[in-house]
């Protein structure tokens, strides 16, 4: 089973995506939570980190963090999925741990 | 009393919710500008989310705060500073910020905006002649 990792800090103030997509292994989840989010958006400084990741882990960004920001689902990076709450829970259950990125 | 009138420079640095910084700021601001002082806000960094239009909290049980914003205007809060280069760097155009304005009793309550467009140089002039900073 695999791993699933949080990160629940702006790329823009902290290096936590960065560091968490360095060590986050091939078949990894990334879920990306309250300022996580704006690492799942399109047009970012990040956007391509996050595109070329994409190649080797799963991200989900969750819907209710987004949503509180102002943005929606159309303004999130192709292949990012969004989850609610219970899909959180979901990804949580579904992998042997959880690490956060704080 | 003759009282000295001072440039307060809010400047914000933060995204919402996420931390507290983005609401005590508006706080302090709001308190602040009972004071008849000189206020200015900027927004650099991720403090250009704070104006992201369309907030809505109900789903992480937070008090959306963004509405406030629109009150500055009634506080004599007219001068509200974005950097260009923070919105460039976050995909973010003014279109996707609030309208913000204010109303200028000498033209009959005409509606101004209050948001201004400027440059990181620009941005830094404005710091550099505030005579106190509150950072945020």
């Amino acid at each position: 089973m695999s791993t699933l990792h949080t990160v629940n800090k702006s790329p823009f103030e902290k290096n936590s995506l960065d560091t968490c997509l360095n060590y986050a292994g091939s078949g990894a989840n990334v879920l990306l939570i309250e300022d996580g989010i704006y690492a799942a958006l399109k047009g970012t400084r990040f956007e391509q980190r996050v595109k070329t990741a994409l190649d080797s882990v799963k991200v989900f960004v969750l819907g209710p963090d987004l949503n509180a920001r102002g943005f929606s689902e159309e303004r999130v990076i192709e292949g990012i999925s969004v989850v609610d709450y219970a899909g959180f829970v979901d990804l949580a259950a579904e992998n042997a741990k959880v690490q956060a990125w704080l | 009393m003759s009282e000295t009138i001072k440039n307060f420079l809010y400047l914000n640095r933060r995204a919402p919710y996420g931390t507290i910084y983005a609401w005590e700021a508006l706080e302090v601001v709001l308190i602040g500008a009972a004071f008849d002082q000189d206020v200015s806000l900027a927004f650099v960094d991720d403090g250009v989310y704070q104006l992201t239009k369309g907030h809505d909290t109900a789903g992480i049980g937070m008090k959306n705060f963004s509405p406030t914003f629109a009150a500055l205007g009634d506080y004599e809060v007219k001068k509200i500073f974005i950097e260009q280069e923070s919105l460039e760097e976050r995909g973010l155009t003014l279109d996707d910020l609030q309208h913000l304005v204010w109303e200028d009793e000498d033209e009959d309550y005409a509606e101004k905006d209050s948001i201004k467009l400027v440059s990181r140089a620009e941005m830094a002039s404005i710091m550099d002649a505030s005579d106190v900073v509150f950072s945020f």
